[in-house]
């Protein structure tokens, strides 16, 4: 009796200090192999990975202010908010966007992935390099509201962040914005997707194989979609109007940024990449299901001056499908779901 | 005889050569000084002062509270014609109204010799403005020096940035004040093309040189700056009807117009 109850007692302690250790453990995550995925079938990056080369502080770094609302003025939104890692880094079931204070934006949050080989940024391309992106939702009145100057002093006052920056950019006395601006290049820069079901089947690698009616899809999309999806980042990188609507008014897309009147209605083709996480769809955010994505090329185009001509063949509005190649195509889509990079621990809110 | 008048010409011309030689030393025209810039801010005929009412071409009554501009990519046209290009790394400079010490650019290391013009941009060009984050410190630094200068959602630089109130101005709804803004950037567009409103200023001195040597105090180009010129030449811009302009179409006015309100008063030379 005396016996077990010491057994017992050493037991528990046992139990406590092994947990204690797989805590500890979990808490000193090795980033120290972290490196940009480079995938075969993408093609060359246009964003210069020299300029910024990625370190694993400078990605740890970047990680923590990207989980962080430190960013917003009222420290009670990070970026991680609206862009949630299960989803690959979309906002989930948000239309558009809430912001601080429950405010909403006009746009959907897109998926945060593959940002080395774009062009430009945000529906508009309103931000053509990637080291720039963070100021905007910072300095965004209905996202962050924050003057990133004044996130750089609060950076400089935090007890843990001037270590984390000295870690990351040696040599540095200060704390300052371009070094706030490249770690979070060097997080968001290893954020890529290229592992789903897809791309081992079109590198030839094991866990590759398609069934038939995902192929099928394929065939289709090729013929129907790819003019504009194109290569496997799933985008030309340019504006088009796919015929959402028939007037633009709240939201003019490319000529926001252009003034070209010809851009009244266009938006950045976006990757389709994970597009299965990324519900609901469109800038507008406004598509719920990939089925009625999917029939809104078929049914649902209507016509405006800056209609796409590709989608105003011989007279005829939209593409037509019949339904199983809708169907097919919306298997096919799923193919493009990337399990492996959404539950990637590296890319999650540290401990 | 002969040879010896030559022989005493060739010493005689080799000692004048030595002499001028000496002489070129002595006057500082080798190595380096600085040029100052002296951006003297006007509005007309009269200095500018913010709070103060001035009148644009237009007729309409205007009172400025804020004025800040990027020049860069200085230049320098020697009397030969040949140039110096300021060094990338030192050719930024943000003037801001409100902070003296902005207005007096100094552009370190120039060859000491006789320039006529200078030259250089309204803005920042479109290499710099596409440039990677760790390229962009000092007053190239929006989250820095160069805080409110920066467009996020259209990613660039504001080049010129005017302020003020004016009677004829409509109330801004946001503002609740009879107000107008004219932050004019846009350097072109990476990929796809937006507006361009680059603008680039030659300075000719005219029949004085710039008088750079490197045994002198540096010579200063005192330059006017009229902002008046933004309401007017080409295009008279009516406050009433136009009292906001950022990053849309009308931009291109205001920049057409500011291109000339850079002028050369007179050179200070030092000797
Ligand atoms: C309130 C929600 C919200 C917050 C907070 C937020 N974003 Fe976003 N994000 C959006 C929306 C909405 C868009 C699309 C806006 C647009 O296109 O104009 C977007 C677009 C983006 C894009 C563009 C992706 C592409 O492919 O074009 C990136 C990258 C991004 N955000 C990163 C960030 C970072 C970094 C932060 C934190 C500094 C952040 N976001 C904070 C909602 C948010
Ligand atoms: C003419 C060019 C073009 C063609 C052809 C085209 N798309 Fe698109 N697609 C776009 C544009 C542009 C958008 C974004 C439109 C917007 O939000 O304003 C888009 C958006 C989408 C989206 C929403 C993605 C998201 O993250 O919100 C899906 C899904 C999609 N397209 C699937 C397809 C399929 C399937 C086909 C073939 C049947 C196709 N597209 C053909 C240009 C095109």
């Amino acid at each position: 009796m005396r016996y077990n109850s010491y057994f017992r007692t050493i037991a528990l302690l046992l139990g406590i200090a092994l947990a204690f250790l797989a805590c500890k453990k979990e808490a000193k995550e090795d980033l120290s192999d972290i490196s940009i995925f480079l995938p075969s079938n993408f093609p060359a990056p246009y964003y210069n990975l020299s300029a910024n080369p990625i370190t694993p502080e400078g990605f740890a770094l970047g990680r923590k202010l990207f989980y962080d609302p430190i960013l917003s003025r009222d420290s009670s939104i990070a970026c991680a908010d609206c862009h949630i890692s299960y989803s690959a880094f979309s906002h989930p079931d948000h239309g558009v966007s809430h912001g601080i204070e429950g405010l909403l934006g006009r746009r959907n949050a897109p998926a945060v992935q593959n940002l080395i080989w774009q062009k430009a940024y945000f529906w508009d391309g309103g931000v053509p390099e990637m080291d720039f992106i963070a100021i905007n939702p910072i300095e965004n009145p209905v996202e962050m509201d924050e003057s990133p100057a004044n996130v750089v002093k609060k950076l400089k006052r935090h007890p843990e962040y001037p270590a984390l920056f000295r870690a990351a950019f040696p040599g540095r006395d200060t704390i300052d914005g371009p070094q706030m601006l490249m770690a979070f290049s060097q997080f968001m820069g290893a954020l890529v997707s290229a592992n789903s079901r897809y791309d081992h089947y079109v590198r030839k690698e094991a866990g590759g194989t398609l069934t038939a009616e995902e192929l099928a899809g394929l065939e289709t999309f090729k013929v129907k979609c790819s003019a504009c999806h194109s290569t496997d980042l799933f985008t030309d990188n340019s504006y088009r109007n796919n015929g959402l609507l028939s007037t633009f008014t709240n939201d003019l897309g490319r000529f926001e940024i252009s003034t070209i009147q010809e851009d009244i209605g266009k938006f950045k083709v976006p990757s389709l990449r994970n597009v299965e996480l990324t519900s609901p769809y469109m800038h507008h955010g406004k598509i719920k299901t990939l089925e009625a994505a999917v029939e809104h090329y078929n049914s649902g185009v209507k016509d405006s001056p800056t209609l796409d001509p590709l989608l105003k063949q011989n007279g005829q509005l939209g593409i037509p499908l019949s339904t199983s190649e809708k169907q097919n195509l919306v298997a096919f889509l799923k193919t493009l779901t990337d399990q492996t990079f959404i539950r990637d621990t590296r890319f999650q809110k540290p401990e | 005889m002969k040879n010896f008048i030559f022989k005493t010409l060739f010493a005689f011309s080799a000692f004048a050569l030595t002499l001028t030689a000496c002489k070129k030393e002595d006057e500082g025209l080798s190595g380096t000084q600085s040029v100052i810039i002296e951006m003297d801010n006007r509005a007309g005929d009269d200095e500018l002062v913010f709070g103060k009412n001035y009148k644009t071409a237009n007729g309409d009554t205007v009172n400025f509270s804020l004025f800040n501009y990027y020049v860069s990519n200085f230049v320098l046209v020697k009397s030969d014609g040949s140039e110096y290009t300021v060094p990338k790394d030192e050719c930024y400079f943000l003037v801001k109204h409100e902070d003296a010490a902005s207005r007096e650019i100094e552009l370190k290391g120039i060859p000491a010799g006789d320039y006529k013009a200078v030259r250089f941009i309204i803005g920042v060009d479109s290499l710099k403005s596409i440039a990677p984050a760790g390229e962009r410190t000092g007053v190239l630094d929006p989250t820095g020096a160069g805080a409110g200068m920066y467009w996020s959602w259209n990613a660039g630089y504001i080049f010129v940035k005017v302020e003020g109130t004016s009677p004829q101005a409509p109330i801004n709804a946001g503002a609740g004040e009879r107000i107008f803004q004219y932050h004019t950037g846009l350097f072109g567009g990476k990929d796809s093309p937006t507006l361009n409103n680059l603008k680039t200023v030659n300075l000719s001195t005219g029949s004085e040189l710039i008088e750079v040597r490197s045994n002198h105090e540096a010579s200063t180009v005192h330059t006017y700056v009229n902002i008046l010129e933004m309401f007017t030449s080409p295009t008279n811009i009516n406050v009433a009807t136009n009292p906001l302009s950022h990053a849309g179409a009308f931009s291109k006015t205001v920049a057409n117009n500011y291109a000339d309100m850079f002028t050369l008063d007179h050179v200070h030379n030092h000797n």
